[in-house]
């Protein structure tokens, strides 16, 4: 069988890799070994399929020189510390832990073995061998913001959370002073379904948006689900993680894709060379760490201008989405004119700006 | 049918102890085609799998602190079961004993008090018992089917956490991401082997499992139990109340997912997390049966299941063994020790003929 | 709300219940001859992807649904055969089911995730559909929502009208008396395990090529447990099944639309509702005891010997 065939294929190579790895300890081209642990399965299409792409970046750009191994479906809860050992104690030089909830663990591991490199995206805590790395996703939201509010004619977006978190807090505040930038009488309503992923339940609640006047679904969750809804129903929507447009093609206006290839051949190309060191990076547009996916050709020209004037200006940071005049919910000015929000408060970014149509758990 | 089955009429102290080897030994043949067929070397893969992860020290306090829930929830799980108490709602029971036990950690932050750690310990207990004396009433009072009770309560309880680390609970230094603080020193357990992660928990387990197997072979509270089960109506008869039988069931399997919860997150895991196990409440209920409902049996079968998720995690790292592949084979490796019961009270004839009719089928 | 939403919603709740329709009749059926079957949630997985697989290699809808029914009822096969014929453990080898179906449809799947499939087509009943409300309610879907009435009431007159459906109650409720009257007991548990896992299967069909048409890893997300429930909530009769699902499914939606709203209650605690209504509900069913005991299989989950 094809699938069969090809798991063959795979398996053999990684095995010969394997004995290749075990058999050349004492060689000088031992190969750089980095690991990767992820939250999901690979086959999740959403964020641990994101971070396995970036991993295979890693193998075409090193071929022999590096060796990439990953341990997936790791929970965050007690495991994760014990995967994260035994990565490093089996010669990993590097490892790549993709989960807010590695943060402790990732940092327990690292004090225990200061001669490996650690990367831990999404967290705050650092060290001499600890990195942390994340992308400024919401440029992404804000730019769609843009889009979404030139092609809602209902003035109701409709906005699929998965937990109440900062990130994705700040993202629907990014997208929301855009669409209200260019259409001030749109509002934002949010339906949190308490998961990254359970296509049946984004889908639902995408028609409950939809149901309730919604013309633009947004999504902070994995599946494609909510676009093929947005598909049948005739409405747009924004895809996540990947560019989803064939699973709807007339829906998708655009998608913020996570792109961490880049990144992830820079730091194993930094830990070959001797020169990885300890830093905090919040990679956006500039990074390429987030990019937009084409821009659906239903979309005016002059809006789609204006979109990628945006991404440049993003880009060489003449715009910052969170500048104020900022106005939380109770239509009090908290961003006074001309003021940029700096890192630290988008960091840990607990409250709504005005008109999204939701109430934050206290 | 190519054979019989015939019931021995009783047990067979041999096949106890044998079919456990015999399926394992199955399960290495099996396993080892399975492996060869996709292309890996078979005996190195199964090295990798059952060897690899448990020939260190370190190894070995994981392969404690990863069987130390599973082994604390069968036990308990495993007295119901012999009661034909249908609790699959462990997790939720786990899930409440770590916000109870761990909300003592988080109201007394600054405390240093020696106390500090045994009324997390009591609190953790009685929060799994709260939760699974919920199905216990509605089983009792108004009849409801306890598979459904303890099976919602599970997401009601995991929602419950969500809710609490998203909000309340949040660290106040942690820029409101969603976990808490990480406990005080005084409420975190000892470690019991220097450098490793194995914690008192391990022992804790242990000693239930003690206890319990002296309340099972030495008393008439395990004769109940075992009456109940097997026949209700004669203990009916026997004045032995199937209410109460409900009652302690539930209770002792929730106070201890509930104390397996609170020795995660006291544990090995120091803080409450939004989700804080994957799934040990509902792998227990395997283990339970694995370890054919004895204390030791479960400890038994507390370790072995460990070790198979500690192996799948082993066939990662050092082959590229995609986790699916570790299902696949842990499914195995299971329904084979399952199976294999079926020679300790039946005895198995090959039949000669093709066309013989078959006992079985 | 007016007419046109309400009637999306409740479009909305019939695509959400389908699958559980699908899983729990057929659990159902299993559960009454006295067969516990855990493993629900497995067969759905592997019913899910092998449907998906399918509709990919050969574009036919009807024949993916087919190699789902097959499929689940070939994981069904492995749990009957160590179960009914090696007496193993029904609850442990059902939840061992799972572990295996959520690895086997993994690799299964493995070339599948991130392949686009448009949808099973409807069929639309002429004339019928542009009846308002009713229509789009009743006439105007994919045939397997159809099915999925045609199963639960199909299973209605079995159980209750049909002589084989009185054969297999008789073996869930007494093996050892439906075997002494010369039934063939364990020959009747593996049809009936067998057709609880092909509706499982098909339950997994109906979430990869239409409730949301694609396949990813644990796509099921934990819907084969709620089916398990269901089954119970029941109190094993086909109608309340279908009445089950669209509660849950309903309740769902509308803690959906609460939060859409803008209702000041912590979005957990809406999520919570489906169950706690659930519970809430069968608590009141189940007071009425003799009702309940008499409808529950009195041999679920034993273990059956015809030499015992």
């Amino acid at each position: 069988m094809n699938i069969m065939s090809r798991l063959k294929k795979v398996s053999l190579a990684a095995a010969c890799a394997a004995m290749l790895g075990m058999g050349t300890v004492a060689q000088a081209a031992e190969p750089t070994k980095v690991g990767f642990v992820y939250v999901g399965p690979i086959g999740d299409h959403g964020w641990t399929y994101r971070h396995d792409i970036g991993r295979l970046a890693i193998d075409k750009a090193f071929g022999d020189q590096v060796k990439t191994t990953f341990v997936e479906s790791v929970s965050e809860g007690a495991d994760a510390e014990r995967v994260i050992r035994q990565l490093a104690s089996s010669g990993h030089n590097l490892i790549f832990t993709t989960s807010f909830g590695y943060m402790n663990p990732t940092i327990k591991v690292a004090k225990q073995f200061a001669d490996v490199k650690f990367e831990h995206a999404t967290g705050y805590k650092r060290a001499k061998n600890v990195s942390t790395y994340m992308a400024r996703f919401y440029e992404g939201r804000y730019v769609a913001g843009l889009v979404a509010g030139k092609m809602t004619k209902s003035n109701t977006i409709g906005y699929i959370g998965s937990f109440p978190i900062p990130e994705v807090v700040r993202g629907i505040n990014a997208f929301t002073l855009a669409l209200r930038k260019v259409n001030p009488d749109a509002t934002v309503k949010v339906v949190w379904v308490n998961s990254w992923y359970d296509p049946g339940k984004e889908g639902d609640a995408a028609k409950t948006l939809i149901d309730q006047g919604a013309d633009v679904i947004l999504q902070h969750t994995d599946s494609p689900a909510p676009l093929q809804v947005a598909e049948k129903r005739g409405v747009y929507g924004v895809g996540q993680a990947s560019d989803m447009a064939k699973f709807a093609p007339k829906a998708q206006l655009t998608a913020i894709i996570d792109n961490w290839d880049g990144y992830y051949v820079q730091r194993t190309k930094d830990v070959i060379e001797g020169t990885w060191e300890s830093k905090d990076t919040w990679g956006g547009f500039d990074s390429g760490m987030v990019e937009m996916a084409p821009f659906n050709e239903v979309i005016p020209a002059d809006t789609i201008a204006s979109a990628k004037a945006a991404i440049e200006a993003i880009k060489s940071g003449e715009l910052k989405p969170f500048t104020g005049p900022i106005k939380d919910q109770s239509g009090k000015v908290v961003v006074a004119e001309g003021v940029s929000m700096p890192d630290s408060d988008l960091l840990k970014m607990n409250w709504y700006v005005e008109g999204v149509e939701d109430k934050l758990p206290k | 049918m190519l054979f019989k089955l015939e019931p021995r009429g009783g047990i067979s102290a041999r096949m106890v102890y044998l079919t456990p080897l015999l399926a394992v030994g199955f399960t290495l043949v099996v396993g080892a085609a399975l492996f060869a067929a996709l292309g890996y070397d078979p005996i190195h893969t199964l090295k990798v799998f059952f060897i690899h992860p448990v020939n260190s020290v370190q190894g070995l306090a994981e392969l404690g602190v990863k069987a130390t829930p599973l082994i604390l929830i069968g036990l308990g799980l495993a007295v119901g079961f012999r009661a034909n108490v249908w609790n699959i709602g462990a997790e939720g029971q786990l899930t409440l004993g770590a916000i109870a036990g761990g909300g003592v950690a988080l109201y007394f932050y600054d405390s240093n008090s020696p106390l500090l750690l045994p009324a997390m310990m009591v609190a953790g207990v009685l929060g799994g018992m709260a939760w699974a004396a919920i199905p216990a009433f509605l089983k009792t009072r108004f009849n409801t089917n306890e598979i459904l009770t303890s099976l919602m309560l599970t997401y009601v309880a995991l929602l419950l956490l969500a809710m609490l680390v998203n909000g309340p609970w949040r660290d106040p230094d942690g820029y409101n991401f969603p976990e808490s603080r990480i406990f005080s020193e005084a409420a975190t357990l000892p470690i019991i082997l220097e450098g490793t992660r194995l914690h008192l928990g391990a022992a804790i387990a242990l000693l239930v499992a003690v206890i319990l197997w002296f309340l099972f072979s030495r008393t008439l509270f395990g004769f109940q139990v075992r009456v109940i089960g097997q026949a209700p109506a004669a203990a009916g008869y026997a004045g032995f109340s199937q209410k109460k039988m409900v009652w302690i069931s539930l209770l002792l399997a929730g106070g201890l997912a509930g104390l397996a919860g609170l020795v995660e997150v006291a544990g090995p895991i120091g803080q409450l997390l939004p989700r804080i196990s994957p799934g040990y409440g509902f792998t227990a209920i395997i283990v339970a049966f694995l370890g054919r409902l004895h204390p030791v049996g479960v400890v038994l079968a507390g370790l072995l299941m460990a070790l198979s998720y500690l192996g799948g995690e082993s066939a990662q790292i050092e082959l590229g063994l995609p986790v699916a592949m570790t299902g696949v084979f842990q499914g195995m490796l299971l329904f084979f020790l399952l199976a294999s019961d079926v020679l300790v009270t039946y005895r198995l004839r090959l039949l000669p003929g093709l066309k013989r009719r078959a006992g079985g089928v | 709300m007016n007419s046109d939403v309400l009637v999306l919603t409740l479009l909305t709740v019939i695509s959400a219940a389908t699958p559980l329709i699908f899983a729990a009749t057929g659990e159902l059926v299993a559960e009454k001859s006295g067969v516990l079957n855990l493993g629900v949630e497995g067969m759905m997985l592997v019913g899910a992807v092998s449907a998906f697989l399918a509709v990919t290699e050969t574009q036919s809808a009807l024949f993916a649904c087919l190699v789902a029914l097959i499929a689940g009822a070939g994981m069904a096969l492995i749990f009957a055969f160590l179960t009914l014929t090696l007496h193993a453990n029904q609850v442990a080898t059902g939840l061992a089911l799972t572990i295996f179906g959520i690895g086997l449809s993994a690799l299964v799947g493995q070339d599948l995730v991130g392949v686009a499939y448009a949808g099973l087509p409807k069929l639309t009943v002429p004339v019928l559909a542009d009846i308002p409300i009713i229509g789009p309610l009743l006439f105007d879907h994919n045939f397997l929502i159809y099915l999925s009435i045609v199963v639960v009431f199909g299973v209605l007159w079995f159980l209750q009208k049909s002589r084989m459906g009185l054969i297999l109650r008789a073996v869930g409720e007494s093996h050892d008396a439906a075997h002494a009257i010369g039934y063939r007991v364990v020959l009747i548990r593996y049809l009936a395990t067998l057709f609880g896992g092909g509706m499982a299967g098909l339950g997994g069909a109906y979430i990869s090529l239409s409730y949301s048409p694609m396949w990813a890893e644990n796509m099921t997300a934990g819907r084969g447990w709620i089916a398990l429930a269901l089954v119970v909530f029941a109190t094993w009769r086909p109608v309340r099944v279908l009445l089950g699902a669209y509660l849950f499914g309903g309740i769902t939606i509308l803690q959906l639309h609460a939060q859409a709203i803008g209702v000041s209650i912590p979005s957990e605690m809406l999520s919570m509702l489906p169950y706690l209504v659930t519970i809430i509900v069968l608590v009141m069913i189940s007071r009425d005891s003799n009702r309940v005991l008499g409808n529950a299989p009195a041999c679920l989950g034993k273990p059956f010997n015809a030499a015992a």
